[in-house]
């Protein structure tokens, strides 16, 4: 039986990657990374809130998250900045506030470091509970919205026309998007949960056929990377989260070299 | 098949135009009695009025879809057929006018533009059913009707222009629509493939009853297929069936009139030339439909 803190981060990890996969796809399919990043960024305002309130973090995080993406959705309207500046313009104020807060919080000595990469042998109980809980309410959520979403992502105006409610499930995305990241903050930080969503997805490209496989696909590449990330990471003694990450790449480099070579 | 005379005959667009077509931002609207909505109508539209950005995309703008009717909207570059077309989906919010729908109206729709996502992985036949949930037996039947029966189960992004096009016309059908929608369907398709593709409307118009609002920049080979035509340049400039339209003398000075020859000759509309002053050339002058004088 391995050591408590390992199981936790494993299962931790496992329950991440599950969800992610098809999140990452869709993230992927309508061209939202550099949103989820942002959010993703966003996400250590959260921090710094629930550090000065002694606020349970997974919630305050998720309350900015979710505040984040309806801000979006409101800046969205305006057509003077740039949706993909405006993105680039949040995701570094967040930065900024993050790095503020954890050197203004005095007494026991934030780990900055923890919330920028994730600390996922840290993980707890009560961090398992938000991850799988909240994971299982997401994936249902996507669930429910895949027919449409998928339209919506092939051709948003022929979903439209067809009669999808394409405001209602863009709406629902961008809050699935928003708890998974709440929830992926501990596991691997606010700078690799976007890497996190995208890698598998796009690591699982170039192997499928319909979108279902590349989402189960993506599922099955990052339970791989996450049990040979924490097993290089213990081997070695590196962090975990980028080790993850750094499988992650490697996979992703190993299915889509075939494609490149044929390409040339 | 042709609709009833009442209907074609547009005797309102004479008076509802200028003198030129262009100028449409001179356009005021005369005919004092308001148009009543067609009763019997697929889609009915009344005074339609756009404006984006301080520019008029639609002025005043009437257009009736009746079943087993095939209209098709003609206009240059800018004369704003996309965004009626995106106006009677319900995609575009207008700025005035009224559109009435029969209640439970079921569209099928192929855009104008179809750029396929490789990031996405995703058959014919997947494709297809996005439109509607349907069996394997009527999956195979529709992509059958669009001869595309072989292509089921191919990746979406591995298709031909044309390939792609008779696909989306096949998820348009698949959802066995009232009205059919298809704004410019044959782009990137060669002119043999064109006209087989409005043949295909036009005998699946006539099995299965269904209404079709058809958007072209060129009207050669969909004035053949059309019920009724109608003249668009941000105002209607001229409406009715499609022999009317190409003589009509604001059709004329909208395409220019080689344009109104071509329509005679739209078999042939590569073989035959014009001199400069846009004069066909003698030898074909027997062939010419006669044209108001200019």
């Amino acid at each position: 039986m391995p050591e408590p803190f390992l199981m936790r981060a494993l299962l931790a990890g496992l329950g991440l990657a599950i969800v992610a996969a098809p999140l990452g796809c869709f993230v992927m399919w309508r061209r939202m990374a550099y949103y989820g990043e942002a959010v993703a960024q966003a996400a250590l305002i959260g921090v710094a809130l629930g550090l000065a309130l002694s606020l349970d973090l997974t919630a305050s995080v998720l309350i900015v998250t979710l505040a984040v993406s309806g801000l979006l959705l409101l800046l969205g309207r305006q057509q003077v900045v740039p949706f993909d500046s405006l993105l680039g313009l949040l995701a570094h104020a967040a930065l900024a506030v993050g790095v503020i807060a954890a050197s203004l919080v005095r007494g026991p000595q934030v780990d900055l470091v923890g919330f920028l990469f994730g600390d996922i042998f840290a993980i707890n109980g009560s961090d398992l509970r938000w991850i799988f809980l909240g994971g299982a309410v997401a994936l249902a959520a996507l669930i429910s919205i895949w027919r449409p979403l998928l339209s919506l992502a092939v051709h948003e105006d022929l979903a439209a026309a067809e009669g999808a409610d394409t405001e209602r499930t863009k709406l629902i995305f961008v809050v699935v998007l928003a708890l998974v990241v709440a929830i992926a903050i501990k596991i691997v930080g606010a700078l690799l949960t976007i890497a996190f969503l995208i890698m598998p997805a796009a690591a699982a490209r170039p192997l499928a056929e319909t979108p279902e496989q590349m989402a189960v696909y993506a599922a099955i590449i990052g339970m791989v990377a996450v049990g040979v990330g924490l097993f290089l990471s213990l081997s070695f003694d590196t962090p975990g989260g980028p080790s993850i990450v750094l499988v992650l790449a490697a996979l992703f480099a190993a299915s889509i070299f075939p494609s490149v070579l044929r390409r040339r | 098949m042709h609709s009833p005379d009442a209907r074609e005959a547009r005797p309102a667009a004479g008076a509802r135009s200028h003198d030129h077509c262009d100028h449409h931002a001179h356009h005021h609207h005369h005919a004092g009695a308001p148009r009543e909505h067609a009763a019997d109508a697929l889609i009915s539209a009344r005074n339609l009025m756009l404006a984006r950005g301080g520019r008029t995309i639609l002025a005043d703008v009437d257009i009736d879809i009746h079943p087993r009717e095939i209209v098709t909207v003609i206009g240059p570059n800018g004369a704003g057929k996309t965004t009626l077309v995106r106006v009677l989906l319900g995609l575009e919010p207008l700025d005035g006018g009224e559109i009435r729908r029969k209640p439970g109206l079921v569209t099928g729709y192929a855009p104008q533009r179809f750029d396929v996502d490789r990031a996405i992985p995703l058959t014919v036949a997947r494709f297809v059913s996005l439109g509607r949930r349907c069996s394997a037996d009527e999956l195979s039947g529709v992509l059958k009707d669009v001869g595309a029966g072989s292509l089921a189960e191919r990746q979406l992004s591995e298709l031909s222009g044309g390939e792609l096009q008779r696909v989306v016309l096949a998820r348009a059908l698949v959802r066995a629509p009232d009205v059919l929608v298809l704004d410019e369907p044959v782009r990137g398709v060669d002119y043999a493939g064109e006209a087989e593709l409005y043949t295909l409307i036009g005998r699946l118009r006539t099995e299965r009853g269904f209404g079709v609002l058809l958007v072209s920049h060129d009207l050669h080979v969909v004035m053949a297929q059309s019920d009724r035509v109608i003249c668009l340049n941000r105002h209607v400039c001229c409406s009715g069936v499609p022999q009317s339209v190409a003589q009509h003398p604001e059709y004329a000075r909208l395409f220019g009139p080689q344009a109104a020859l071509a329509f005679g000759l739209y078999h042939h509309r590569h073989d035959h030339s014009h001199d400069l002053a846009g004069e066909p050339h003698p030898s074909r002058a027997g062939r010419e439909p006669t044209i108001g004088a200019r």
